[in-house]
């Protein structure tokens, strides 16, 4: 899936991260986090990454298999240092206004991986399926 | 659905009742428009009932954090009602749980402010 660096894009990979995660037999609220962090790292290619250059694309691929289901998304930005991101638990940083995406991604994904591109940042999460949902 | 916003008055408590998203771009500036205007007419003690509120993003956290700290700096208080499981559950994983006086009535939420 190819992506204008437009808002307007992200409600249709944030349906295509719920789809998914609800026929690889997630819980619905499971899902509906799965889904919403998904839609945190579109924004975030679109917004921090290619800084809503329309000459620029997110690219976002999924892929579901009997061990978990993979969602990566990639910018063609000037690329990101997810150390440099400040913890959002900090008692100097709680009630900033922003900051929380990627901390909740790596909260309710089970393995969050940034790939520094060129140009550009992937990020790549995954959720284990669990065995009682791979037999349901 | 994109979120909706009523604001209303128990006893001297204004009472916002939200429904919908609050995300990015969906309630959010609705939200930071409604309580800094709020804020300007003097009230003080303000109260987001979310009952209604299906969906949040980090954005939307953002709003709540920015209404927090829009009332306290003016010398208010501002309270929760009625979260969601989805919203109560990234409250708890941000830990903006123990930031938020949080109630599960409205009238243990109207009676509590001081």
């Amino acid at each position: 899936m190819t992506l204008e660096s437009d808002l307007a894009n992200v409600d249709s990979v944030e349906a295509k991260a719920e789809q998914l995660a609800r026929d690889g037999g997630f819980d619905e609220d499971t899902s509906s986090q799965i889904a919403m962090v998904a839609r945190e790292a579109v924004i975030n290619a679109i917004l921090h990454g290619n800084k809503k250059d329309l000459r620029k694309y997110v690219q976002c691929s999924f892929e579901l298999n009997e061990e978990s289901l993979k969602i990566c998304i990639a910018d063609e930005g000037t690329g990101l240092d997810p150390d440099s991101v400040p913890d959002p638990l900090a008692p100097e940083n709680i009630l900033r206004s922003s900051g929380r995406g990627i901390f909740l991604m790596r909260a309710i994904m089970d393995e969050v991986h940034f790939h520094q591109l060129d140009p550009g940042t992937e990020i790549e999460m995954i959720k284990h399926r669990v065995k009682k949902e791979l037999s349901a | 659905m994109s979120m909706k916003l009523t604001t209303r008055e128990v006893a001297g408590v204004t009472i916002l009742d939200l429904s919908g998203k609050i995300t990015l771009g969906e309630g959010g500036a609705t939200l930071r428009d409604e309580v800094r205007k709020l804020v300007s007419e003097g009230k003080k003690k303000i109260v987001l009932n979310l009952g209604e509120v299906n969906y949040i993003d980090s954005s939307g956290l953002g709003e709540l954090v920015s209404a927090y700290t829009a009332v306290k700096n003016a010398g208010g208080e501002l309270k929760l009602l009625n979260l969601t499981s989805k919203v109560r559950d990234l409250l708890v994983i941000t830990k903006l749980v123990t930031v938020f006086d949080v109630k599960d009535d409205e009238a243990s939420a109207v009676s509590a402010f001081a």
